[in-house]
Order: structure tokens, then sequence, then C-alpha cells
């Protein structure tokens, strides 16, 4: 009786083992979703990588073949002969003063901009025209608002060719991204926040000044950020309103352009040393295309600084 | 409940009412949100307005402090009177009304800033800069604390940031920074359902205490909540106010089919 049983245990634990042995094994469909989920995984790695590979590959070959000229020297002082040996120094100040320029145009018009259209504004037909015209102004080639600073800083403001001109043409350019990403920023802040201040008698501007803007300050500057590269970068908008092929500048003064003069500009620089001058040593293009390179990092680099700060004091 | 606000509430002289409309309606656009609501809401008491949802409750304690006018293309008629003064008259200023009515939401909302700075800013708002000393605004958010009871527990943390705060003392919190407002009617909507139930009984409790000096008016899903903290209860039903009374009397015996069928949850 008792051997009975324990026999029949035994079979009893076999059975359920040999049926254990089958549970929770792949089958031929589980088999081809995990042969799936491999290849997706390992083709958006290599696409990411494909897309890493020529930055590194530029920036590198870039340094490589500015090497041998990259010195503070170079940094710091006109281009002399015919653009065909010197530095950098008087294109280099240009573009800070455009891009810093633009900035304090762009900002605070683009940003209270922004603040009215997300805080204030109704949703009706003139706030969606506003914002779709924002977006679609976003789009305009750059060379397009290169020949509308020309009609109306250059000629109409009877600015004349100047830094400012150029400057307001920057800023015109980068505004609608400014204001885009702005509300982009604004909207992020949780409804939540707002209700809670206007419950105790706030006014919407109290509430955007001391709750809404200190919570969306990151995300504000990313936009701004990304503007600078692009404002450095463009050659179309300021060659017909500010730019000029050559000013000897006083060496290391970083005061001596006035916004009301023209300027050397390093993206205009390159291409004028790449394919106006003839007999250009090589590496110049390359040393320019470095500092280029290296100033919007360095203005980026402050941006960011300001951007951790801002973001390490929001949490909810 | 004390003693004070009982007297007030069943003395002789008659009720006094700290709010009160008149043919409230009110609409979202096209849409009609509130139906002729005339209602009379008793002071230093709670009492709780309940409904199935969209049925305009939150829509109505919104209407106490003009902030849905906040929330875009609205329209009013009709007549609300807080303290018998009617809040649409053209010399009110907005500010002034919602210091005097605060609000309590669904959702904790402490702002992204410190304790002591959440509870002294609707004070800073609406005074000039510079009008309090730091030892004023020290009693202050010390007073405020004190009176939902989280002094105790906060007095070490007032600058952490108040959103790290668990829930209920995020609650606590909200309740608190309306205080030193020195409202007259506080609306709660909902203000226990983000909440678990220890957390609930402790607003509840509060809610209790405070209600001798402030008039509460709370919103709630929750029919045991209801019946036990309010004294009076009102039943919504698609923007219209179905029947009002004492809680116990609308739970045991209620008039109108319509809100038995709520309070025995046939619909909800």
């Amino acid at each position: 009786m008792e051997a009975n049983r324990q026999i029949l245990e035994a079979e009893l634990e076999r059975e359920i083992f040999t049926h254990s042995q089958t549970l929770f094994t792949q089958t031929a469909k589980s088999r081809q979703e995990q042969w799936i989920e491999n290849l997706v995984k390992t083709t958006l790695l290599i696409l990411t990588l494909l897309i890493i590979f020529p930055l590194i590959l530029i920036v590198g070959f870039l340094f490589y073949k500015s090497l041998p000229i990259l010195s503070f020297e170079f940094l710091f002082s006109n281009p002399i002969r015919g653009m065909r040996a010197g530095g950098v120094w008087a294109p280099f100040l240009g573009t800070i003063y455009l891009v810093v320029v633009s900035l304090l145009v762009a900002t605070p018009i683009g940003v209270l901009a922004a603040v009215y259209l997300n805080e204030y504004a109704r949703n009706n037909w003139a706030t969606r025209i506003t914002n779709l015209a924002v977006v679609n102004l976003a789009g305009v080639p750059s060379i397009v608002h290169a020949l509308f600073g020309l009609g109306a800083f250059v000629l109409f403001a009877r600015m004349g060719r100047s830094i400012l001109a150029a400057s307001l043409t920057l800023a015109i350019m980068t505004l609608p991204v400014i204001i885009a990403s702005t509300k982009e920023a604004l909207g992020a802040v949780p409804m939540a926040f707002r209700e809670a201040c206007w419950n105790v008698g706030a006014s919407r501007w109290q509430t955007i000044r001391q709750i809404v803007l200190p919570n969306s300050t990151s995300g504000i500057l990313t936009g701004i950020i990304l503007q600078v590269s692009r404002a450095a970068g463009e050659t179309a908008p300021i060659m017909f309103t500010g730019a000029i092929f050559f000013k000897a500048l006083d060496e290391g003064n970083i005061f001596a352009y006035n916004i009301f003069d023209q300027c050397m500009a390093l993206s205009m620089h390159l291409f004028t040393i790449s394919t106006q001058v003839p007999d250009v040593p090589e590496a110049l293009p390359y040393g320019t295309a470095v500092v280029l390179l290296g100033a919007v990092l360095l203005i980026n680099a402050v941006a960011i600084l300001f951007r951790v700060y801002f973001r390490s004091r929001k949490k909810w | 409940m004390n003693a004070g606000a009982e007297a007030k509430y069943e003395g002789n002289g008659g009720r006094i009412y700290s709010i009160e409309t008149n043919r409230l309606n009110f609409w979202y656009g096209d849409f009609q949100a509130l139906i002729d609501i005339s209602i009379s809401i008793p002071d230093g008491l709670i009492t709780g307005l309940i409904g199935p949802s969209g049925c305009g409750k939150s829509t109505l304690l919104r209407c106490f402090n003009r902030v849905n006018e906040r929330y875009g293309n609205v329209t009013t008629t009709g007549e609300i009177k807080i303290m018998g003064k009617n809040i649409y008259d053209s010399d009110v200023s907005l500010p002034e009304l919602r210091k005097a009515v605060g609000m309590v939401f669904q959702r904790p909302n402490p702002l992204p800033i410190s304790v002591y700075e959440n509870i002294i800013f609707g004070a800073r708002i609406h005074s000039q800069f510079g009008a309090f000393s730091k030892s004023e605004t020290d009693g202050i958010v010390e007073q405020a604390l004190k009176e939902v009871s989280l002094w105790e527990d906060l007095k070490d943390k007032l600058k952490s940031k108040a959103t790290t705060l668990q829930l209920e003392q995020q609650q606590k919190l909200c309740i608190a920074r309306l205080l030193p407002l020195k409202p007259q009617v506080i609306l709660m909507d909902e203000p226990c359902s983000a909440l678990d139930t220890k957390a609930t009984h402790a607003i509840e409790e509060l809610m209790s205490t405070l209600a001798s000096r402030y008039t509460i008016l709370i919103v709630t899903h929750n029919m045991a909540q209801a019946r036990r903290i309010s004294k009076e209860c009102f039943f919504m039903l698609l923007g219209e106010m179905v029947e009002h009374g004492r809680t116990e009397d609308l739970f045991l015996s209620p008039q109108d089919p319509r809100t038995a069928d709520y309070i025995e949850g046939r619909y909800g």
C-alpha cells in the first residue's frame, strides 16, 4: 500500500516535471518577435552611430587641418597680406557683436510676445492666425530675411550697412523660433500652479513673474541657445546688411566696433578666404572654421550653465 | 463644531448666510453648465455639494471667487452674494474677492517654492514690497502652520520645497496658505480624492476645527464623507440644483427620487 503510494507520487511528480519542462519556453511566434526585436535594436544603433560618425570626423578633420595655425595669436590678430596670413580677430569680434546685439533685441521681444500669446491671448481666430504666422515665419529662408533687412533697416530706416542693421535682421530671423520655443516652455508649466496663484488673488502678471517664468527659464534658454548657433552661422542675412570683406581693427580691444559701423564676421570671412581670395594657405580657412565653432560653443556654454542653474532650482 | 457656530446656525435670530445665489446661470461658450441656481449657504458651517461627475459642482464652486473667468469664454447671469455683497457689482476687485474666498483643489497644488514662501505668497502679493519684516512673516507662517497642525512636522523643514512633502502635508499646506489672507469662505473641490484614508481622516478633522471660523463649502464624490462632515448638503444634477437640506435629512429621507437614486448608488 505504502509502496504503491510512493510509486504513484513519484509518477505524479514526474508528470508535473515533464510538463513544466515546456512551460514558458519559446514558441515559433516569440522566437520571431525576438529576432525582429534584435534586428530593430541593431539597426537603430547603427543609424545613430552613422549620425555621430560624420560629426566626429568633421570636428576631428577641422582640428587636424588647422593645428599648424591655431594659437592665441591667431585669435587676437587681424588678417594681413590680403587675408592670406594673420588671424581672425576682426571677424571673430564681429560675429560676437552680431550675435549679442541680435539676442539682446530678439530675446526680450520674443519671450514677452510668447508670454502674451500663451498667458493672455484668448483662443480666438486672431490668436490662431498669429500662431500660424509665427510657425511659418520660422521656415522663411534666410536670404528672404536678408532682403527684408536690406529694405527695412538699411534703406528705409536709414541705418546704412551697419552692425545694428545686420543684428536686427538676424533678430527678425531668430524671433519666430524664440517665440515658438518659449511658448512651449511656458506651456510645460503645470496649470495647477497658475490656479494656485489665481485663487489667492494673484494677478496674471504676478503669477507669470513669480511662478511661470522662473519655472520655464531652462526651457526658454534652450530655445535661445539654439538660435545662437544659427545667428552666428548665417551668412546671407548679414552679407547685405552689415558685413564687409575686410576691416582692420584694434587688436585685443573688445570695444573696437561701433554698432553703427560695418563689421567682419567669421561666417563671411570663411566664405571669402575659401572662394574669393587666391593663394590662401590651407590651414587658414580651417582655423577660421574652428574659431567659429569655438565661438558658438562658448556662447552656448554660458547659456547651458545658466540652464543647469535654473533647472537645479526646479522640481515638481 | 463649536458652540458659537451651532448657536449662530440654530439661534432664533434667523440664519446667517455667507453665500447666496439668485437665479444663477452660467455658460462655457454655448454650453449651459449651471441652470437657475438659487441657493443659500449658511455661515460658519461645512456645507456639502454632491452630484455625479460633470453636473456642475466644480463650476459652481469656481463661480464663488469668479476664477471661472480665467478659463476663457464664459457668460454669467444672475446674482451671487458673498457676505451680503453681490460679487458682480462693478466696484468688486477680483484680488480682494479671491483673498476672501479661498480654494483648495483635488490634487494638492503647492507652488514649487519653499514651504515658508508658499505660506507667505498670498500675503506678499496683496501688500506693498517690504511691507512685512522678517519677524512678522515668521509669525504669519508659524500661526498658519499651527492652525493646520503642521508646525511640529515642518518647523525644521520650512526651507525645503513644498512639492517634496507627503501628499497629506501638501494638502494641509494648501489650506494653510489661505489662512494668512483671513478668508471668509474656503471652497474645497474634492480635497481628499487624491489622498489615502488616513490622510482623508486628517483633512476631515482639520476641516472640523476650521469650520467654526470659516464657512467651508466642499464638493465631494464620496457620499460617506459628505455624511460625516457636512451639516447641510446640496445635490446637483446636470447643472440644476435638485435638492438641499440638513445632511441627515437628505440622506435618510430624500424628497426627490433622483436624489434617492444617486445616494443609493444607482448611478454616479
